[in-house]
């Protein structure tokens, strides 16, 4: 069964190394194998995934208005936004793509990666198809950007998700590999599901999210890791098909409201590795967000448009780290080479290992009470 | 199949003529404009298309595409015109624009037109073809997937090639009908107004072919609607266009906005898809003048992809007045 990758952030190391490399269990769910269609393969009717979408404006002529992400998509009857999963019918605006999963796994909370929320736990990871960008270095491209119709599905309703987390001993569900905030509705339910449970839920996304649904969401959900693809629009613009300052703006949003944040700074040869663009980062991440968000710079591997270039050399990521080191951000982190020192958590106070890793597995742990165990020095997360 | 004519594809096979084979050492037409000759685009009017109060004339029409093909390809008969087009032997393709459903889709009356006379001139194998099985169906065509002769399907059917085709701005994954069943393809796209791209013609029709057309609207679909119409595959087996102009819209497209539509009674017929969507685009912008509306330029939703599939990059054909020749028959 093919591993999907958590968006931009552990890229070719899991699909290519993990089952080698970790002992961890991996457990394919639900569908199993979701390949892409060679034809219509959808395995369940289409009436039940279709929902009403949420954030939408209606407009004359039976066309709407999406007000989900910032590209605020204007759609006719008949056709469908940017992201492929939401159809105008007749002035009415749905969602193609509710509980319908095109892939499920049980993965280490590591992989997404979050570092500093409930570590070495297993998180029972989703996706449904589409995108609401689309990135030239995409991993997961033959999910995020086709239709729903395009790929195999499978009917999991939210109450389904929440109980399948439970029986595996998942105490968090991670919506993943795709873009979650394209199947919004379907993550809020299922985010609600699941903590009726005591499950939580942790959310990997791109951060192109309109104002409005990013703070529902934030009620909604415990955790959020956003792929910041660049510091430059030009990237964003020519690389993303996207935009950097409404993530920007997310970022603050969801650092205001309290929610734990980390964000993947995917680093891809010659088009977002300067220093110039990591000290703006690094700068821009102490001023607004603070010192103690999480910052991974992951190894970029070829991929989807992107095949022409080489794999981000180690000492690029280093530099980026050295970086942020400097800049006085407490945890910067250094993303998909396994073994590296830069996967392990430092206590900002005494510089000990609190959080030893090696790829997805935690090795020793040195927090208690959200506190080094060293120094007393509070570490910043969601530890239990 | 039942068509909007009224005739039903059962019959017209039954009553099809076995058809006039073809050489198979006849010259084809060149897809694309040269810089050094004119590339010709033929209008064919009728006025009286339509009968009072009811659809299109099919024996109307089919005398409107003789006219039209012939004068495209300087033929004294439909016959020694079609087999410029295609050999026998060969599997054509129509692709039909049905995604406004019944109201505005490429008109039935013609396409059986278009399969008559390619079955005259010894084409058994054709499939009429758009994206979705279901836009089909909202036009009114009925679905046949098998056997030979006469099929129509869409891109369910089938599905999607699995290796990206990468070309100039585009990523995407092409239609196995396109790949793997057809040798030509006739083009068979509607005169219409689009609100993203300016207007929607033979270039555009080709997002059909591609499983992701809905992440190349952005920018008025420019590059990406010139950069689909380069990928080899759909460039290699485009033979001719065919505009169904029998009615068109000049505002609000592509869904059908029957406030906005006119009886244009007509056909537009190239074998250059710029010079086609350059002339089809001047209609359009001189039926918004007669009736008061801002040009598209002034709206903000001038075809640019237009002038970027002309441009040195793409040379599909020619947007420059002085180098296309407009045949009104």
């Amino acid at each position: 069964m093919k591993q999907w990758t958590d968006s931009g952030g552990t890229a070719g190391y899991d699909r290519r190394s993990f089952l080698k490399t970790t002992a961890l269990p991996c457990l394919a769910m639900c569908a199993g194998t979701l390949g892409r269609s060679q034809g219509l393969l959808a395995t369940e009717s289409d009436a039940q995934f279709v929902r009403e979408a949420q954030f939408y404006e209606k407009l004359p002529y039976k066309k709407i208005k999406c007000k989900l992400c910032p590209r605020e998509c204007v759609i006719d009857d008949r056709e469908r936004g940017y992201c492929g999963v939401r159809e105008n019918r007749g002035g009415t605006y749905y969602t193609l793509v509710h509980s319908r999963v095109v892939t499920a796994h049980i993965d280490p909370i590591e992989k997404k990666p979050f570092f500093h929320f409930l570590p070495g736990t297993m998180a029972f990871s989703l996706a449904t198809a589409g995108c609401n960008v689309n990135c030239k270095m995409c991993q997961n491209w033959e999910i995020s950007q086709v239709r729903p119709e395009q790929v195999r599905s499978t009917y999991a309703p939210p109450e389904k998700i929440a109980a399948l987390a439970q029986q595996n001993r998942c105490p968090v569900v991670a919506y993943t590999y795709s873009e979650p905030v394209i199947f919004y509705e379907y993550m809020m339910d299922t985010a609600r599901a699941a903590h009726e449970v005591g499950v939580r839920s942790a959310v990997v996304t791109g951060g192109y999210v309109a104002e409005d649904p990013l703070k529902k969401l934030c009620k909604s959900v415990d955790a959020i890791k956003v792929d910041l693809k660049a510091y430059s629009e030009t990237f964003y613009k020519e690389v993303v098909n996207g935009e950097l300052k409404p993530v920007l703006n997310a970022l603050v949003t969801i650092r205001k409201l309290g929610m734990w944040n980390e964000i993947v700074y995917l680093v891809v040869p010659t088009l977002n590795d300067s220093d110039q663009e990591f000290k703006g980062l690094a700068r821009w991440v102490r001023s607004e967000l603070g010192l103690d968000v999480p910052l991974h710079f992951s190894q970029f591997h070829p991929e989807y448009l992107l095949k022409n270039l080489p794999p981000t050399p180690l000492a690029t990521l280093e530099r980026a780290k050295a970086i942020g080191d400097a800049e006085g951000l407490h945890y910067v982190y250094i993303g998909n080479v396994p073994g590296h020192p830069a996967e392990s958590t430092y206590c900002p106070k005494c510089r000990r290992v609190v959080v030893e890793r090696v790829g997805y597995t935690i090795g020793a742990m040195h927090i208690k009470n959200g506190k080094c165990q060293y120094c007393q020095q509070p570490i910043a997360g969601v530890w239990s | 199949m039942k068509t909007a004519s009224g005739t039903t594809r059962r019959r017209f096979l039954r009553t099809a003529g076995s058809g006039l084979l073809g050489s198979a050492a006849l010259a084809f037409a060149d897809p694309r404009g040269t810089p050094t000759t004119k590339s010709r685009v033929v209008i064919g009017q009728d006025p009286q298309l339509r009968k009072a109060g009811s659809g299109v004339d099919s024996h109307r029409l089919l005398a409107l595409l003789d006219k039209t093909i012939q004068a495209t390809f300087d033929r004294d008969t439909p016959q020694e015109a079609w087999r410029q087009i295609a050999r026998p032997g060969e599997v054509v393709w129509l692709k039909v624009n049905c995604l406004a459903g019944r109201g505005f889709s490429t008109n039935g009356v013609l396409v059986d037109a278009i399969c008559e006379r390619l079955q005259q001139a010894g084409i058994k194998d054709i499939v009429i073809w758009d994206r979705l099985n279901s836009d089909l169906e909202s036009a009114q065509f009925r679905i046949n997937e098998k056997g030979k002769g006469i099929r129509c399907f869409g891109n369910d059917t089938l599905g999607y090639e699995d290796e990206l085709a990468i070309q100039g701005s585009i990523g995407s994954l092409l239609s196995k009908t396109l790949t793997q069943v057809c040798d030509a393809v006739i083009n068979l796209p509607m005169l219409k107004d689009h609100s993203i791209t300016g207007v929607t013609m033979a270039l555009k029709n080709f997002f059909g072919a591609i499983h992701n057309p809905n992440k190349y609207h952005p920018h008025g679909g420019n590059p990406y609607i010139a950069d689909v119409n380069m990928i080899p595959q759909i460039r290699q087996k485009i033979r001719l266009h065919i505009c169904d102009a029998t009615t068109a819209q000049y505002e609000g497209g592509p869904p059908f906005m029957p406030q906005w539509t006119w009886p244009y009674n007509g056909l537009l017929v190239s074998p250059d898809p710029v010079a086609l969507d350059y002339t089809g685009w001047q209609i359009i912008e001189r039926k918004r003048g007669e009736i008061g509306m801002k040009s598209l330029k002034e709206m903000k939703r001038e075809p640019v992809y237009i002038a970027t599939a002309a441009d040195a990059n793409h040379r599909l054909g020619t947007n420059d007045p002085n180098q296309i020749e407009v045949v009104n028959v």
